[in-house]
């Protein structure tokens, strides 16, 4: 073995060092183009990451020893940069408060804080406002300087000047790149966020929105050190740092609207637990979820399996149309069938009503909707059951069920006693799996019944999975709770684990496959 | 029991109930099955070819004949849908084929070589796809925004950007399923080659890869289709009208952000999506039937 790898190692041709030398050639020329924003930016950290990349990538393609190495570095990278580190940094956001008025830090919400107290003195810069939202969705003042025509980008953490906005003709900026501008109707419905954003400019000093211009001024507030707080001179309130919660409170414990990020702990798991209006609606989406995703397996197992049934039968005629057709729902794009059938149950105009002559409102009642998407779902995953049932059915030895025949059983009972166990052994894997899946799947609820209905009031809907429900928490038209999100994410991860290890338990028998 | 089976398939019952007993029930239950199945897609169909083109006006069959929703899904300026299309193929074409490159190579790895940590390695990897990428959303989130301010050609908003994650997220599913099949290919052949003087570059690359391409279309067509329909990162990536995919471009046309005149250019444009997907599942049905099955029904 020694001796053969030695020659392995040796025998390099001409044309695979030529591949080599250009592939490495490509890593170097890419490695130079993504340092340079680095240095530009001297996010050393940055830096010496990239340095040992392209370390670990030269050594492992110039050395001969270690062969498996070379096969699974680009394998192990991709890996880690797109699904090991965001897992990581998942459960690193669900222990902290970060989300919106939690984005910055402590420096950052003093900064804000005392900006929001700005008042216009006289002679300072005016400039007409747009707003607008950056590429990461913060809230930001698109300003023009009413003096010099010069624009810039105003948020919470500061001014930065754009370069290549599109303005009107008052002078007004329509278009920014990285930001979206929003129309007159988007502004008068967040009129409040922005009544409390100021953008600080300077020690003392920011920018305030008044109508639609805004102006730079001096704040009667002002932060000390000793006492850890921030006092307002015009109105006499003060401010105190809770490093707890990360936010600035009044002694009659009102919070001020910007506070930093800051670990909390468990905090976001124990609101599942303790807070009653977090805990209703969460237990109630989690047996739901349990409900749609069994459900799921169930029917369309039934169906793919019943079908299965009657076409393994070489004898008939038709078998290979009838398998091509049924296919046809499986090579559908979900996506778009999903949007179809959400109107093929339309209430009015839909298909379903119109052809039961039912005046059913599926997206208006809970139960309603709840068989609404199940039945949506189970005609989008009963081929694939079906092709693998029939898959399984065609693998499974004869000879058990000839001497099942031989033995005297027949039909029904052949069915329960010998074929559906046989079956189940090699199917169990896949229909864990088929339920891991639809216990995230967020196409199906998001295009289809978008968590459909809400009682009034609640942030929960009668058909949120847990997935959708932890999407809406970060980035749905309430202020954002990356924290919350985070830790809801984090508990389906637990759940999927507990379903895996399952799984590995009732396949242990297999375990010649590695 | 054994002898009124006995009786039957002696002949003494009468050939069509013979038939009905044999035949008739299996080609009720398909075809009732294919009601079912089917009924939404002429659906698709007919009000693709409604000449109003509104909900309320489509029935189930066809009520009369037009191309208009066609016409317009082209010539409409606020319905890039060309643009889709081309983006949907930008992003999961080289995806998918990057993704199966890279996994190909650790499939390789995994099947050919026996090194110290490739069991807990290939353990950790049937693990990890059990999470799929969407679950860490809000970090890839965050973590494009930063990626973003270094390098804007790759952050959010960028198709780049959504490309890197739908290739990281294909990684464990596809190295599993060509692992399965790798193992089948006999160890014999690599030894020859070896004695022949290949390297172990030349064997992949030269040698298993052409043996294993059933395995690599089925996990090729797998990524594709997933990266197609995914909706969840796209919808967060690609905020901009023009750079949107098709999942997320078709969904702006349905009845809640749109007019009702909508419903049937948005039928349309799914009519021509699945001619794509339609086209490479049934191009290469036999290869989907054992590639689902491969891994589970194994003996």
């Amino acid at each position: 073995m020694l001796d053969q790898r030695a020659r392995t190692a040796g025998s390099t041709t001409a044309a695979g060092l030529i591949v080599k030398i250009a592939v490495l050639a490509v890593v170097a020329a890419l490695a130079v183009w993504a340092a340079l924003p680095l240095i530009a930016a001297e996010a050393w950290w940055g830096l010496a990451l990239e340095a040992v990349i392209v370390a670990i990538v030269f050594y492992t393609y110039l050395q001969s020893r270690t062969i498996p190495l070379k096969y699974l570095v680009p394998g192990t990278f991709l890996l880690i940069a797109f699904q090991i580190l965001p897992v990581i940094m998942t459960v690193g956001t669900s222990f902290s408060n970060y989300g919106d008025g939690h984005r910055a830090s402590k420096e950052g919400a003093i900064e804000s804080i005392v900006a929001a107290g700005v008042q216009q003195t006289d002679g300072g810069t005016t400039y007409l406002l747009a707003v607008g939202e950056s590429a990461s969705g913060e809230l930001t003042l698109l300003l023009t300087d009413q003096a010099d025509g010069s624009t810039w980008a105003g948020t919470e953490e500061g001014l930065t000047e754009i370069e290549g906005a599109t303005l009107d003709a008052t002078g007004r900026i329509t278009a920014a790149p990285d930001y979206t501008v929003w129309t007159l109707a988007d502004l008068n419905e967040r009129q409040a966020e922005l009544a409390e954003l100021a953008v600080p400019t300077g020690e003392d000093t920011g920018i305030k929105v008044q109508g639609l211009s805004a102006f730079e001024g001096r704040s009667t507030r002002s932060y000390d050190e000793a006492c850890d707080c921030i006092t307002d001179s015009a109105t006499g309130t003060v401010w105190y740092a809770d490093d707890e919660t990360g936010t600035f409170l009044t002694e009659d414990g009102d919070a001020a609207l910007v506070g930093w990020r800051v670990n909390i702990g468990l905090d976001n798991y124990l609101d599942v637990v303790t807070d009653p209006d977090i805990r209703g609606p969460f237990l109630g989406i989690f047996a739901w979820n349990i409900m749609f995703a069994a459900g799921s397996v169930l029917f369309t197992f039934v169906i793919g399996l019943g079908t299965a049934m009657a076409l393994n039968k070489p004898s008939m005629r038709g078998t290979k149309i009838y398998r091509t057709l049924m296919i046809l729902p499986y090579a559908m794009p979900s996506f778009a069938m999903l949007l179809v059938w959400a109107q093929m149950f339309n209430r009015d105009f839909g298909l379903i009503n119109d052809l039961f002559n039912l005046d059913v409102n599926w997206f208006g009642g809970t139960w309603s909707a709840r068989a609404m998407v199940l039945i949506a779902n189970t005609w989008l995953g009963w081929p694939y059951m079906f092709l693998i049932c029939l898959g399984a059915l065609q693998a499974l030895p004869s000879d058990s069920l000839e001497a099942a025949k031989i033995d005297g059983a027949t039909g029904v009972t052949a069915f329960r006693k010998i074929t559906l166990p046989l079956l189940l052994i090699s199917l169990t894997p896949l229909l864990i799996s088929s339920f891991a899946f639809n216990f995230n799947n967020f196409n199906a609820i998001e295009l289809l019944s978008a968590g459909n209905p809400f009682m009034a009031g609640d942030a929960a809907g009668g058909t949120d999975l847990l997935i959708t429900y932890a999407f809406r928490q970060a980035f749905g038209t309430t202020s954002a709770d990356y924290g919350f999100a985070s830790a809801v994410s984090v508990f389906i991860f637990l759940i999927v684990a507990t379903i895996s290890a399952v799984m590995f338990r009732t396949t242990r028998n297999q375990e010649d496959v590695y | 029991m054994a002898s009124h089976a006995q009786a039957r398939s002696r002949g003494r019952v009468s050939k069509p109930r013979r038939w009905l007993a044999e035949f008739g029930w299996r080609h009720l239950v398909a075809l009732a099955v294919l009601v079912f199945g089917l009924v939404p897609i002429l659906y698709v169909v007919s009000a693709a070819f409604n000449p109003k083109g509104t909900l309320s006006a489509t029935s189930l069959l066809p009520s009369g004949f037009s191309l208009n929703s066609f016409q317009r899904l082209f010539s409409d300026p606020n319905i890039p849908f060309g643009q889709w299309f081309l983006n949907s193929l930008m992003i999961a074409v080289p995806a998918a084929f990057i993704s199966i490159l890279i996994s190909s190579l650790a499939a390789y790895a995994f099947s050919r070589f026996r090194f110290r940590g490739r069991r807990p390695m290939l353990l950790f990897l049937l693990l990890i796809q059990m999470f799929p990428a969407f679950l860490s959303v809000v970090a890839l989130y965050l973590i494009f925004g930063r990626i973003g301010e270094f390098y804007p050609a790759a952050g959010l908003n960028t198709k780049l950007g959504l490309m890197l994650v739908y290739m990281g997220g294909a990684l464990g599913v596809s190295t599993w399923l060509m692992k399965g099949f790798f193992d089948t290919i006999p160890k014999e052949l690599d030894e020859a080659a070896t004695i022949d003087g290949a390297s172990h570059a030349q064997i992949f690359f030269g040698m298993i890869l052409p043996l294993a391409t059933p395995i690599i279309a089925i996990s090729g067509i797998l990524a594709f289709v997933g990266t197609m329909n995914d909706f969840i990162l796209a919808s967060l990536f690609l905020t901009d009208r023009p750079e949107m995919t098709l999942a997320v471009g078709l969904k702006t046309l349905t009845a809640a952000n749109s007019p009702a005149s909508y419903f049937g250019i948005f039928a349309a444009g799914t009519l021509l999506t699945s001619v794509l997907t339609v086209a490479v599942f049934m191009s290469l049905q036999r290869y989907i039937v054992s590639g689902l099955t491969g891994g589970a029904v194994k003996g």
